[in-house]
């Protein structure tokens, strides 16, 4: 294992990271703030509890979920897809570096860089929320494991994608509606039982009930499925990773 | 010396079924500089992409210090430096920081005092703190550079390292090179200037369709520049040179109506006057007397532009 190079990906993505610092924090935090003044205050002040927690604090981990994935998702596959563009990816090509190592580099980078969101907008609720997290270490675990499944997730776009479009088209088409529909903002109990049903196919939903779960004990689906959820996305997309790993796919030709 | 990158029976064929490379053999030998000329779309880049692991060859074997380049990657890889021939940087990056990047990127620990004195070397070191994007294009190629030379390569890829750049700073590179001989590193150049093969290197490859035409000494093939020809055309055609004339080393040319006679310019005596005199005793008949100088242009050429016989 090449831990220098690893090292060295990974400084470099988090140097790009800090050098628009404020960038990458002013848009999320803002965004946060809005939610709670539009959900939380306006909204949260008809509907008066959810599942015993108030609709502040309820909608505090779905909104977490949100930026985490989608900031998981673009970091990672943006850090992968500029290289490609811009054509330093021969530097990456021609180092003493395997896949694996790569992946370790920009993936580790893209989840960190999520995380560090992640917390800060937990951090922004406390503002807005009475907040009183039943299972820290459970929160933190979920977060983490969200994070780096998703900038796998990303990472992989990132490989796939060759041009900005279509580098914008899955977390619009796909991600962003999923995660909107998978429980951040109402429980699943609230959907008449058709959507219920439906949701059952929704990933997103199984780690938005778990992270919450960890937040204030409640949740859509047990915890162990959500557990096994995120086992199971996160294998699937190391799957796909070691699968471009052995092809080269859009890659090496 | 020893052989330290071997290439044999390269063969590349992109997924579009072009086959850039028919079966390259080449050995370069540690301490050189070879230039490799050839026309666009000669070849050149996909050799080099494929010898440092941006592309996978077809078939064939390559190995860097024995090294070979798929089995043993990481040994192999980390000896090569690679200068490519499409100037890409980061650009909002520093100039320090991409070389730093470079030499974790290929697995050494940073150390400020190797990076400083690669970016002296290529007159950078005042610019350590600009971003790329403020630099002028000579420049950049030579962040590259140092980005290639920052873990310290034994082999090193310039890929058309002065294509686009001016009188001045080529000559910076040819010194560039110059200095890292005598360091020992090993120098694989690209160029469609034939001036600049003969300016620095040692051996030079013509390389024209995926094929590798000719490698030889540059001396040689200087040599074979000084030579001129003397083409004595006749009224008749011959089968064969007269026996009379067998001491010229004549070649029969022109489907035998021309004896061609190469002498060195340099030599006191070039041997025409008794060469003629021998021709007109032998009875044959002068219809013109033609001199050439071959140049490694023509040499070049006429390698390069060949009838398509081989199909
Ligand atoms: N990615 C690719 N897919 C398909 N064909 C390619 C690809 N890259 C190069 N080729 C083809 O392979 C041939 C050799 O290209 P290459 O870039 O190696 O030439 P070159 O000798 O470096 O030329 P130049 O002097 O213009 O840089 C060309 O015919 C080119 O069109
Ligand atoms: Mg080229």
């Amino acid at each position: 294992m090449n831990w220098t190079a690893i090292r060295a990906i990974y400084a470099f993505e988090m140097a790009r990271f800090f050098r628009t610092i404020a960038q990458s924090l002013i848009s999320p935090v803002l965004s946060t703030s809005l939610y709670f003044v539009v959900f939380g205050a306006a909204i949260g002040s008809r509907i008066d509890q959810v599942e015993g927690v108030s609709y502040g604090a309820f909608i505090v981990p779905g909104l977490i979920m949100l930026t985490v994935m989608t900031q998981g998702i673009s970091n990672a596959s943006f850090g992968i897809y500029f290289p490609k563009f811009i054509g330093t990816i021969y530097e990456l090509l021609s180092a003493p570096v395997s896949f694996l190592e790569i992946v370790m580099g920009y993936v580790g980078a893209a989840a960190t860089k999520a995380m560090f969101i992640g917390i800060i907008i937990l951090i922004t609720s406390f503002f807005f929320v009475d907040l009183d997290i039943q299972n820290p270490l459970a929160m933190i675990a979920f977060l983490l494991l969200t994070c780096v499944s998703f900038a796998l997730f990303g990472f992989i776009i990132g490989i796939w994608a060759s041009n900005f479009e279509q580098l914008q088209l899955v977390p619009l088409l796909v991600v962003t509606p999923l995660v909107f529909l998978g429980g951040s903002f109402y429980s699943i109990s609230m959907l008449p039982p058709v959507w219920q049903a439906i949701s059952m196919f929704n990933p997103v939903v199984y780690l938005i009930s778990g992270f919450r779960w960890a937040f204030f004990g409640v949740e859509d689906v047990p915890i162990a499925t959500s557990l096994f959820a995120i086992a199971l996305f996160t294998s699937l997309c190391l799957g796909a990773v070691w699968w471009i790993f052995k092809t080269g796919w859009r890659i090496r030709q | 010396m020893a052989t330290i990158l071997s290439i044999q029976n390269l063969r590349k064929a992109y997924a579009s079924g072009f086959e850039a490379l028919k079966g390259v053999n080449l050995d370069i030998e540690e301490g050189e500089i070879i230039a490799l000329l050839g026309p666009n779309g000669a070849g050149k880049t996909t050799l080099i992409s494929t010898v440092c692991g941006i592309t996978m060859p077809t078939s064939g074997t390559v190995t860097v210090a024995g090294f070979d380049i798929l089995n043993n990657y990481r040994q192999a890889r980390s000896l090569i430096g690679l200068v490519p021939q499409e100037i890409a940087l980061e650009p909002f990056e520093k100039v320090i920081n991409t070389v730093r990047f470079s030499r974790g990127l290929f697995g050494k620990g940073r150390k400020d005092s190797a990076v400083e004195d690669i970016l002296k070397r290529l007159s950078l070191w005042d610019k350590r703190d600009n971003q790329i994007r403020e630099l002028s294009g000579g420049m950049k190629r030579r962040v590259l550079i140092a980005k290639a030379l920052a873990h310290e390569p034994r082999v090193l890829f310039l890929d058309e390292p002065t294509a686009g750049v001016d009188v001045e700073l080529r000559k910076d590179m040819w010194g560039i090179v110059e200095q890292l001989r005598a360091d020992g590193v090993t120098t694989i150049l690209t160029t469609h200037y034939i001036e600049e093969a003969e300016a620095i290197a040692d051996r030079v490859g013509v390389i024209s369709k995926g094929e590798i035409l000719l490698v030889e000494d540059k001396d040689t093939l200087m040599a074979r520049m000084g030579k001129k020809q003397l083409d004595v055309q006749l009224t008749t055609q011959l089968d064969a040179v007269p026996d009379v004339l067998a001491t010229y080393d004549l070649i029969l040319g022109d489907g035998g109506w021309t004896l061609i006679y190469s002498y060195d310019v340099n030599a006191e005596r070039t041997g025409i006057t008794k060469l003629l005199t021998d021709v007109q005793a032998s009875g044959l008949q002068l219809r013109d007397v033609v001199t050439r100088q071959s140049s490694l242009e023509d040499i070049f050429v006429s390698l390069v532009h060949q009838p398509e016989e081989t199909g």
